[in-house]
């Protein structure tokens, strides 16, 4: 076992199964924590019957999803439109190879993983844009486009927000910079920058109130409109994976990654602090879904050049001068 | 500075618009999880329609007027009634309505002149074919006196 878990392949390897696994489970956790708390906002109890509190019935969903048939439309583009679902969840689970889960629990300690990652997690848009194209539907189209829209708007401040971070932990490596805030996390010394960062992510995930790309009372919903059975599928679980990702990567930049706050860890292991941090985030991004109304496109993209890249700018800006001569 | 106003006046209208749903997550459901759990029936709720069971008479008091089948616009009720005796009121022998027909608009109940008819709470009402929604109205007084019996001596 050590032998397997020395060598760089087969530790790339392993990781990846594991990161397979655990997106799958993920996904099906945190749909059906989804529906729970949609339910309670909503005074209703949310799935109940399948399991415990409905725990099984995301399976029992998925199961159904596989025995669906792949329906092709008519004069769609067949390559496209069946390698488009792959080719937005693959990315997603690069995403696994650089996080740290805790301190030693990495599947590969780039230097450049912050970049990777924000690299990796663009190829959505394309892979979106393909599958709302290929489905020769007006609906898929349209999301599609809205998509490429309000990714590239929302990449900007993401990108400086993080940037921001980088600048104070002086690397691109996330086992350095959750190291960095060992005494104090970056979301006290960066607040702007952490809002700005959930806001734009909320936006990257497709979620509402900036899910306006699948935004069912306008767009049937929106680039998956033509998918059936697992391909809808894969979407889903490329939605939730990447809803995963956004926010370990949130917890990594902001709130100091494995470790505890102001370096208090209660001897609770890293993976157990660094989940909860996800999985409260996450519950965040839940929570302002189930609140607020999908937003305009106008005022989308409003929100975006006018206020965020601004802001994030200056911040940006402010945060280069002090790291610099202070 | 009107921008950074109107950031400021949004985010808190956001916060305040989290700890609305905030509060709505810990509170108790509204909904009952239907086919496991019922909940009291209101009194004004108006089924399709039965005879009442008097207990100073032991029984129901219809008379077989046929003022309720006359009155019936949809043609629900069938009324069937004998005379035993010479001089004296005519003694039910069946009442059958079709509720497939009913427009449940409490004309019979209204009209009845000894007030025997009144709203059942029934309203579990799925049936396969339309000779299920027929309902022998006397049959099911005499279950409904026959349950009473049984838990009264429980």
């Amino acid at each position: 076992m050590s032998y397997l878990l020395s060598s760089e392949w087969s530790r790339l390897i392993l990781g990846l199964l594991v990161a397979v696994g655990f997106s799958q489970l993920n996904a099906l956790f945190l749909v059906w924590l989804e529906r729970k708390i949609a339910g309670h906002i909503q005074l209703r109890p949310g799935p109940m019957e399948v399991g415990p509190h409905g725990l099984l019935q995301t399976i029992a969903d998925a199961v159904k999803l596989m025995g669906k048939e792949l329906i092709l439309p008519l004069k769609a583009d067949r390559k496209l439109f069946f390698v488009a679902p792959v080719l937005v969840f693959t990315p997603v689970l690069v995403g696994f190879l650089v996080l740290p889960f805790a301190k030693n629990m990495i599947i590969h300690d780039l230097n450049v993983g912050v970049l990777l990652i924000f690299a990796f997690s663009t190829f959505t848009v394309p892979a979106i844009l393909s599958g709302g194209w290929a489905s020769n539907n007006k609906y898929a189209l349209l999301g599609a486009v809205r998509s490429v829209g309000q990714n590239v708007a929302y990449e900007i401040p993401l990108l400086l927000a993080a940037m921001s971070i980088v600048l104070m932990a002086n690397s691109l490596s996330f086992s350095e910079i959750v190291h960095a805030q060992r005494r104090l996390w970056f979301i006290f010394v960066q607040p702007v920058a952490g809002i700005i960062y959930l806001i734009s992510a909320t936006a990257e995930t497709n979620r509402a109130p900036f899910d306006i790309p699948e935004a069912e009372s306008e767009l049937v919903a929106g680039f998956h409109t033509e998918y059936s059975g697992m391909g809808f599928g894969l979407f889903f679980l490329a939605e939730y994976t990447n809803m995963f990702i956004v926010c370990a990567v949130a917890t990594s930049l902001f709130f100091g990654g494995w470790t505890g706050p102001f370096g208090i860890s209660l001897g609770i292991p890293g993976i157990v602090w660094f989940l909860f941090k996800t999985y409260v985030l996450i519950f965040h991004l839940m929570w302002v879904r189930w609140t607020f109304p999908r937003v305009r496109f106008d005022q989308l993209m409003n929100f975006a050049w006018k206020v965020l890249i601004p802001i994030s700018l200056a911040n940006f800006v402010v945060t280069a001068v002090v790291v610099k001569f202070v | 500075m009107n921008i950074f106003r109107e950031i400021f006046y949004g985010g808190l209208s956001l916060i305040v618009g989290m700890t609305v749903t905030a509060r709505r997550l810990f509170r108790p459901l509204v909904t009952v999880q239907y086919p496991r759990r019922r909940i009291p029936l209101s009194e004004a709720y108006r089924g399709h329609i039965e005879l009442k069971f008097f207990e100073d008479a032991g029984a129901h008091k219809c008379i077989v007027c046929f003022n309720c089948e006359k009155t019936c616009p949809s043609g629900v009720i069938r009324l069937e009634g004998v005379k035993l005796r010479e001089k004296g009121p005519k003694t039910l022998t069946g009442y059958l309505i079709d509720f497939s027909l009913c427009s449940l608009c409490g004309l019979c109940v209204e009209i009845c002149p000894t007030q025997t008819l009144q709203y059942s709470g029934q309203y579990e009402l799925v049936g396969e074919t339309r000779s299920d929604c027929l309902i022998d109205l006397l049959a099911r007084l005499n279950k409904r006196v026959e349950q009473k019996e049984k838990t009264a001596k429980n």
